[in-house]
């Protein structure tokens, strides 16, 4: 890389319960063009991290290929990160996240990368239920290959260039719901006081969470007609519900807020609350999770918020039945049989 | 007995021996030809045992279609006093024809003067009489129809009735076959005696219908000492659970499925924590081979061990992960049993076909660790060692088995494992040795052997992360396009595969301090009919020295044996002389010297294959010479 960043740390700057800086999670200067929706992403990431003190180097961040996938590279720096290949960030993951169960998967996609060439794997690592945070940051346009229409872009809508987007547009929110994701949420780069409890909710929660953020490309896709551009979302977004964490030592004070406020107990004893903003809203209710969906878009809105929440979800090593060492960790004693169990073994072929 | 050649077609030829009265102990070949899914194919395998355990060196090949019922299957044991356990090819001593579909070709597989075993329920049609061979019928069908009332035990019992009659026609030792029995129905007894009550109806019927015992017989013998009779994918699967492989991402694909059900079924049994009653490991079937390949990768990177089995197709769909693993260099084992290429192939066929595919996996200048196993016992070995060659070499390694040797049972050495020997994990930093750091660099080749130290996720709080890219970067994992880092890191990958050499195995070498004749080299499953095909040669008066191939990149041993020869051939099992063109390519030989001795029809090699591939290639340089003298 050509650029430097600085390395300059104000005295005074917060520390959280591990006296780190909101800087100790930052990652190398972003490479993206200049107002960028995934870099207000990455710093979104940053702040629920740091707020909700999680030790930086027990993060794996894994990501495909796209400029969201290059993401992982502008946080954490102290966290091992992984570039894979394209569409198949999620078959890394779990081949990761079985081999330690004990990192925080934090793992970054983007329209292409999710909803074209890797659709398939998309669809069957929410199957698998792994304890992971997969995040689309969906912009609707190929931005490395300049301009490109992405599978998400809405159908009749045109790029910068003049194509039509031909075909039916994919939801991926609508698809994880379907497929059996226990945390589902879309949020918007643009709106960082509803993208940072999500992301903070969606870390806390114990199984497969998902976030859609629309993420619009300066660059190719924030022209007039384009309906991911920052002008057309923050025009046409609405908010059905949104989370927000209580972690376990603090004391819940007070719920009189405006609209219904629910708090659901996680696994580890804290609170995700869940503010109502919408009178028909129910996020334990998947399919009807989708039919609001559904019905925003017909009227041209984008549904933004925490669609869908199943608190007691089991991940993939309760079913697995996984012992409780990370795999990683297992010595050569505990895996390898010896030699006398093989001699045994040798009778079973004569 | 007189050895002659037959003529059917190419791959069918081989050495015959004419029966005349003579009798023929513990040196023949029984065909068996069922009908797939009737259950044939374990009575079959009970009979191979049985041999087995007689002391008589035997091997097995079941040659079946794709398909799951219905379709002609045939199942070859070759018993073999010399212990050539190749495929010998060719018309059979005994054919037992228990399927209507196939009978005509079944008939005439018999060789002249033996013996047609066939259930005789229903009178054999004019067409299937030949005057040359013994028709031993016996009314198994109705037999059954008197026996059973259950309509697929009246099926099942069809097998064990005809193994039953071959015991007493081939003088085997009942007791034995009894035993196997009951060592086969441990704990479901209530099979047992049903069981031996139908070897005994066979075995009484051809004892009061048949001269017992034929010209062709079994005598007791010691020769299978310390030998086992196993399948290749459960070797490389139990290798695996011995190599400490916790992590699975896999996809079924034929031949190579049963490396995956045998490494859970052990682990199972050999891999469950006693004190929670929970699993040591992790097994997920996929969507498909990208994705099962992209586990194994994601779970190298996470410091587990790790690897996935599939078979040619599957090895197309994982190269660009392949190429991923390469350049970042993160450690995994891919077992690739071979199959009958290209595209869908013969999927129930056997090849050596994926080694050049397998060799250079992927887009760019890519190289990748390829292992030769030749028995079960060294799919057992590598697929422990692979896994320690992979976090040594921080790359992958695959293991080139095929369908032969996957799927089929072999005489093989009894499986070793040295209580001393310990992981070898390679140059992996832990929290101590990276405390003592000044300052990490993932790609730092800090002893020059273009190995460096890698990380693993979790490992420090504040040194040793690193970004982990497939595009290139430089010493520190830092995204570069400057052409001297590139340059730098695609050359250390050279340098690597340079010293990855001294940690795969040697070649096997068999030399004459004064060199033979000629020199033949081989690997994998083109080791079966060499023993054979050696013998035959210095019978014929050419004497041979031999080398096997168990690694790429090719140990310095190979260049030099080839060095030593004017001529040398190259024995593989597929249509463009894949490892010749390797050898050439990366020892870069003239490629005249190398002699090509290719067999490609799905069926493994006989040692007849080799010997008229020596004495062809002997007959036309004379046939040229004598032109070039008439031309001159």
């Amino acid at each position: 890389m050509s650029f430097i960043k600085s390395t300059f740390k104000h005295p005074r700057l917060p520390k959280n319960d591990l006296g780190l800086t909101y800087r100790d999670y930052e990652g190398a200067l972003s490479t993206l063009c200049a107002g960028c929706g995934h870099d207000a992403l990455t710093s979104a990431i940053v702040q629920a991290c740091h707020e909700l003190s999680i030790e930086p180097h027990k993060v794996a961040k894994i990501s495909g290929i796209g400029c969201s996938s290059k993401a992982p590279n502008y946080f954490l720096s102290k966290a091992h990160g992984f570039n894979s290949v394209h569409g198949r960030m999620p078959s890394v993951a779990t081949g990761a996240n079985l081999a330690n169960q004990e990192l925080l998967y934090l793992t970054m996609s983007g329209d292409g990368d999710s909803a074209s060439i890797g659709f398939g794997q998309f669809a069957h690592v929410v199957r698998r239920q792994l304890n992971m945070v997969y995040m689309v940051a969906d912009n609707g346009v190929y931005g490395l290959t300049k301009g490109q229409l992405a599978a998400t872009a809405d159908k009749g809508v045109k790029n910068k260039a003049g194509d039509l987007s031909l075909f039916s547009d994919i939801d991926l929110c609508v698809m994880a719901l379907q497929l059996g994701a226990t945390f589902v949420a879309r949020s918007f780069s643009g709106d960082k006081k509803q993208l940072v409890p999500l992301i903070k909710a969606a870390i806390s929660h114990k199984g497969f969470a998902f976030i859609d953020i629309v993420s619009p490309c300066v660059t190719f896709n924030n022209h007039n007609g384009s309906t991911r551009s920052y002008d057309y979302v923050h025009d046409h977004i609405t908010t059905g519900a949104v989370a927000d964490f209580v972690p376990v030592k603090t004391e819940i004070t007070s719920n009189a807020q405006e609209g219904d406020c629910e708090d659901v107990c996680l696994h580890d004893g804290s609170i995700m609350r869940i503010k109502k903003l919408n009178e028909d809203y129910n996020s334990h209710n998947a399919s009807k999770a989708i039919m609001a969906i559904e019905q925003h878009k017909s009227q041209g809105e984008i549904l933004t918020g925490l669609f869908y929440l199943e608190p007691t979800a089991s991940d993939f090593h309760d079913i697995n039945d996984t012992c409780d060492t990370a795999l990683n960790k297992l010595e050569q004693e505990v895996l390898c049989p010896g030699n006398r169990v093989l001699s045994g073994i040798n009778e079973s072929f004569r | 007995m007189n050895i002659e050649v037959t003529s059917s077609t190419e791959s069918q030829k081989c050495y015959q021996k004419m029966i005349d009265v003579k009798t023929l102990v513990n040196d023949f070949v029984v065909r068996f030809a069922n009908t797939n899914g009737t259950g044939s194919a374990s009575a079959n395998n009970m009979f191979a045992k049985a041999i087995l355990r007689m002391g008589i060196p035997v091997s097995a090949k079941n040659i079946f279609p794709s398909n799951i019922q219905g379709m002609p299957t045939w199942y070859e044991v070759r018993v073999s006093e010399k212990n050539y356990l190749g495929r010998r090819g060719g018309k059979s001593e005994m054919v037992v024809a228990m399927n209507a579909q196939s009978i005509d070709a079944d008939v005439n597989s018999v060789m002249a003067g033996g013996y047609f075993l066939y259930d005789s329920s229903k009178n054999l049609p004019d067409r299937l009489i030949r005057e040359d061979i013994n028709y031993l019928g016996i009314p198994i069908s109705n037999i059954c129809l008197k026996e059973y009332s259950d309509p697929r035990q009246r099926q099942l019992f069809k097998n064990v009735i005809y193994v039953g009659a071959l015991a007493a026609s081939l003088n085997m030792d009942f007791t034995v076959l009894k035993g196997l029995v009951r060592d086969q129905f441990k704990g479901k007894e209530k099979l047992i005696t049903p069981n031996i009550y139908a070897l005994e109806l066979g075995y009484q019927y051809a004892n009061k219908h048949f001269m017992c015992p034929l010209a062709i017989q079994v005598q007791g013998r010691d020769l299978a000492k310390n030998r086992i009779m196993v399948d290749g994918n459960t070797a490389s699967g139990l290798g695996a659970v011995y190599g400490g492989a916790t992590v699975v991402g896999w996809y079924p694909i034929t031949p190579s499925t049963s490396v995956i059900e045998k490494f859970a079924s052990y682990c199972n049994r050999l891999r469950i924590d006693p004190a929670s009653g929970k699993k040591n490991y992790a097994i997920v079937q996929v969507e498909d081979e990208l994705a099962a390949i992209g586990v194994a990768i994601g779970a190298g990177w996470n410091g587990a061990r790790a690897f996935t089995a599939t078979s040619g197709p599957g090895v197309s769909l994982m190269t660009e992960f392949l190429g991923l693993a390469y350049f970042t260099e993160i450690p995994m084992v891919l077992i690739n049993v071979q199959r009958a290429g290209p595209s869908t192939g013969m999927p129930t066929r056997t090849q050596q076909s994926d080694i050049l595919s397998c060799a250079y996996a992927s887009h760019g200048d890519t190289k990748q660790i390829l292992l030769f196993p030749a028995n079960p016992t060294e799919c057992f070995e590598m697929g422990a060692q692979a896994f320690d060659i992979a976090d040594q070499c921080q790359t992958p390694v695959i293991i080139m088995s095929d369908l032969d040797l996957g799927m089929n049972d072999h005489l093989t050495d009894e499986f070793v494992w040295q209580d001393s020997h310990a992981y070898q994990k390679g140059k992996i930093l832990n929290r101590e040795q990276l405390d003592e750091l000044q300052a990490y660099g993932r790609y730092l080749d800090v002893d020059s052997d273009g190995i460096c130290y890698r990380t693993v996720p979790g490992t420090h709080p504040e040194k040793g992360a690193y970004f982990n890219r497939g595009t290139s970067r430089d010493h520190y994992a830092r995204y570069t396009e400057k052409p001297e880092h590139y340059v730098d890191n695609v050359d250390r990958l050279s340098q690597k595969f340079k010293t990855a050499v001294n940690y795969l195995p040697k070649p096997e070498i068999n030399q004459d301090k004064k060199k033979a004749q000629i020199a033949l080299l081989y690997f994998g499953t083109t080791s079966h009919p060499m023993n054979e095909a050696i013998d035959e040669l210095n019978s014929q008066g050419i004497t041979a020295d031999t080398l096997r191939i168990k690694a790429f990149p090719f140990h310095y041993d190979i260049a030099a044996f080839i060095q030593a020869y004017k001529e040398v051939f190259v024995i593989e099992q597929n249509r463009d002389g894949q490892m010749k063109t390797l050898l050439v390519n990366e020892l870069q030989l003239e490629p005249k010297k190398l002699i090509s001795i290719l067999n490609y029809d799905g069926l493994s090699m006989t040692s007849y294959q080799v010997v008229q591939g020596v004495l062809r290639h002997f007959a036309k340089k004379n046939s040229d010479k004598s032109i070039n003298k008439k031309v001159g």
